[in-house]
């Protein structure tokens, strides 16, 4: 049995009336990649802030490392790292004294220090950088030194707080290489993310709507389990005359437009491509292709926050 | 901890070094202000401007009225010679005094009598309409008692008189004989700059750090709230220290403020001064979430403070309550320090309730905002 990095038990926040975190439940495994999807508010930083012990939960608890976080914040800090999307940096010092900086507060052993500067710098890619100041260096170097300033003191946890927002695709590839690397060695990590395609990266997702876990589920066991029919892709013209032919048919449960195509889903063998396309030929569409394709975790999701509702 | 301690404070002193904008705002803007409040800054009335009607023109009314144009206190504006010139003069802020002479002025004189002379201030500001009468009191009485005299030689001439029983106040100014409003001020300066700057610089530097989130990322780091706080406040003690050691300097020498008193006397008065001006700024820093929240707050703070010190307006004349809302105030202990210690010379064995006001303000203050900074993330 792997061992349990992060544990929350039916753990919630309420700020007044309003429940941002309803009684969640779910485990980080060591080397275990989690990534927290759902719309904006739905309470996946105050999960986070929670475990991180920035945030007291009103009920229910945090383990990390095996300690309540609640209860002793300070013991937890040693063992985690914490990267938000502001890429908490001082802007008015240059890489190496952030650095030194972060080494210093998590107490680095002297001996390992220039050791661990070093990995951080090549990890960042800021070789010959590191008398630049921090306001002069680009996003992806930024949230790459974020990064580097996170795991110093090497923490068996990570929590990354949306730390890829704002960054060019490139950065944020790398970005996740260095996120599979740091797994491979053992580290658990909860990202949160906003972009669906990063969810693919990672072990397993867990959906967050309205501070409730919807669900929690390897990506390829997500899409598979939640999306509820088949999905077409159906390239034709017009759309608008395509969406409203489709709209309120019998067995069809969501219509979409991705560019210039539709996306159909539609209930379990109730339409083959050929069904579908004579259907809209009826209404007076031009129907060039029609195929089932395998839905991306942006269509499960789309799907699944329309089913449970829209951000608070 | 000292690793800990070490960094921030090494981070801390980096950060000012480079910050180009807090070094010019630490130098160049004290000066000018101990400049400005050196020449601008006094309660004293010269030059007033001073409208005659001289009703009288006698040898009496005219030596009298010369003795207006001589005082440096006074300035003959205007000469008039209707009462309607007088008000106009008035009116038009021409003039803030006019002294009008009747008529028979020297003749009752001369027989001995009191004579009367109309004076007519411009009450506007009190302040200055109740020097300038002090003044005039003053220059009236030596005319009358040199008049007085004069009259007594003549009348001597001819045969012996009694002269008459009178009481003269002797004036002995002490520490500051010629009553020179600047070193009254000059030491006064240095404790609002410092009290202004070392609160908004600690105020502000904490709030920064909320608003750019370098301090949620601290939070989630080992550190301990008290090595954060004094890796926050040790910088700015130190800079508190420099700074009013230069604008005592700069005061000193430029204006000519003697320092009489003990330097170690003063530099005590300093440190518990600063304790409790960092730990208003601390205090500030834990209620704002941003930067304008605490200027805001500092403007709210500071202007009583100051008002309530004793730097311009005497905590004797003011009602109980507010007196007693005096005591808040370490600038109010602090003046009382960096006067006594300037021009006084006085030590420990009047000053301690002073010391020791501040020292229980700045522990205070100090505990309460380190307590309140545990929670203020949440």
């Amino acid at each position: 049995m792997t061992s349990v990095a992060v544990a929350a038990e039916g753990l919630t926040k309420r700020f007044g009336d309003f429940v941002a975190v309803d009684g969640i439940d779910f485990t980080v495994a060591a080397g275990e990649i989690v990534g927290f999807l759902g719309p904006n508010g739905a309470g996946k930083s105050t999960t986070i802030r929670m475990l991180c012990g920035l945030l007291r939960p009103s009920a229910g608890r945090g383990l990390v490392a095996g300690i309540d976080v609640a209860a002793d914040p300070e013991a937890v800090r040693q063992h985690i790292g914490y990267m938000s999307q502001k890429f908490s940096l001082y802007n008015d010092l240059t890489v190496i004294e952030n650095l030194r900086f972060f080494g210093g507060i998590y107490q680095v052993p002297r001996a390992s220090l220039p050791e661990r500067l070093a990995f951080a710098i090549s990890m960042a890619g800021l070789e010959g950088r590191e008398e630049r100041l921090v306001s002069t260096l680009a996003g992806g170097w930024k949230q790459r030194l974020a990064l580097g300033c996170a795991i110093l003191h090497r923490p068996p946890i990570l929590f990354l707080d949306e730390p890829t927002s704002g960054v060019d695709p490139q950065s944020r590839r790398r970005f996740w290489d260095l996120i599979h690397s740091l797994a491979a060695d053992g580290v658990a990590v909860l990202v949160s993310t906003h972009y669906m395609d990063e969810a693919e990266y990672c072990d397993r997702v867990a959906l967050i709507n309205r501070g409730k876990l919807i669900d929690m589920a390897s990506p390829a066991e997500f899409k598979r389990t939640n999306l509820g029919g088949e999905l077409f892709l159906v390239e034709c013209r017009p759309l608008g005359a395509a969406i409203a032919r489709l709209q309120d048919t019998p067995h069809l449960l969501d219509v979409a437009a991705f560019g210039n195509s539709l996306h159909v889903l539609v209930e379990d063998s109730a339409y083959d491509s050929e069904s579908l396309t004579a259907l809209l030929r009826q209404g007076g569409v031009e129907v060039s292709l029609a195929h089932t394709i395998a839905p991306s975790v942006e269509d499960v999701f789309v799907r699944m926050i329309g089913r449970t509702g829209g951000p608070h | 901890m000292w690793q800990r301690l070490m960094r921030m404070l090494v981070k801390e002193l980096l950060q000012l070094k480079r910050d180009r904008w807090a070094r010019f705002h630490l130098i160049v803007p004290p000066l000018v202000q101990m400049l400005i409040f050196g020449y601008a800054a006094t309660f004293e009335v010269y030059h007033v401007g001073t409208v005659v009607l001289d009703r009288d023109n006698s040898q009496e009314s005219r030596e009298l009225l010369s003795r207006f144009s001589f005082s440096d206190r006074f300035r003959v504006v205007r000469i008039a010679h209707t009462d309607a010139e007088v008000a106009e003069a008035i009116d038009h802020d021409d003039a803030a005094l006019a002294i009008v002479i009747d008529a028979g002025f020297a003749q009752t004189l001369r027989k001995g009598q009191p004579a009367p002379l109309q004076v007519i201030v411009d009450g506007t500001n009190s302040n200055t309409a109740l020097l300038a009468l002090g003044y005039l009191n003053l220059i009236v009485e030596r005319y009358s008692s040199d008049y007085l005299a004069d009259s007594l030689v003549r009348a001597q001439a001819a045969g012996p008189v009694q002269q008459p029983v009178r009481v003269e106040i002797q004036q002995r100014p002490w520490y500051n004989p010629d009553f020179n409003g600047r070193w009254f001020f000059v030491p006064g300066v240095v404790g609002s700059l410092t009290l202004v700057l070392v609160v908004s610089l600690t105020a502000i530097a904490i709030v920064r750090e909320r608003e750019v989130g370098t301090l949620e990322q601290l939070m989630v780091t080992p550190i301990r709230n008290y090595e954060y706080i004094l890796g926050k406040t040790v910088p700015f003690f130190l800079i508190g220290l420099a700074e009013v050691c230069l604008v005592a300097l700069f005061g000193s020498l430029w204006f000519g403020v003697p320092f009489v008193g003990n330097p170690f006397i003063l530099l005590l008065g300093t440190v518990l001064f600063l304790f409790s001006t960092l730990g208003i700024g601390l205090l500030v820093s834990t209620t704002a979430r941003t930067q304008q929240q605490a200027f805001a707050t500092n403007f709210l703070v500071l202007n009583p403070m100051f008002t309530l010190s004793g730097f311009s307006f005497p905590i004797a004349s003011m009602p109980q309550a507010l007196q007693w809302l005096t005591y808040l105030d370490p600038l109010r202990y602090y003046l009382v320090v960096i006067r006594a210690t300037f021009l006084k010379g006085v030590g420990l064995d009047l000053l301690w309730p002073d010391m020791l006001g501040m020292g229980v303000l700045g522990l205070v203050l100090l505990t309460v905002s380190v307590l309140r900074f545990k929670k203020s993330l949440d």
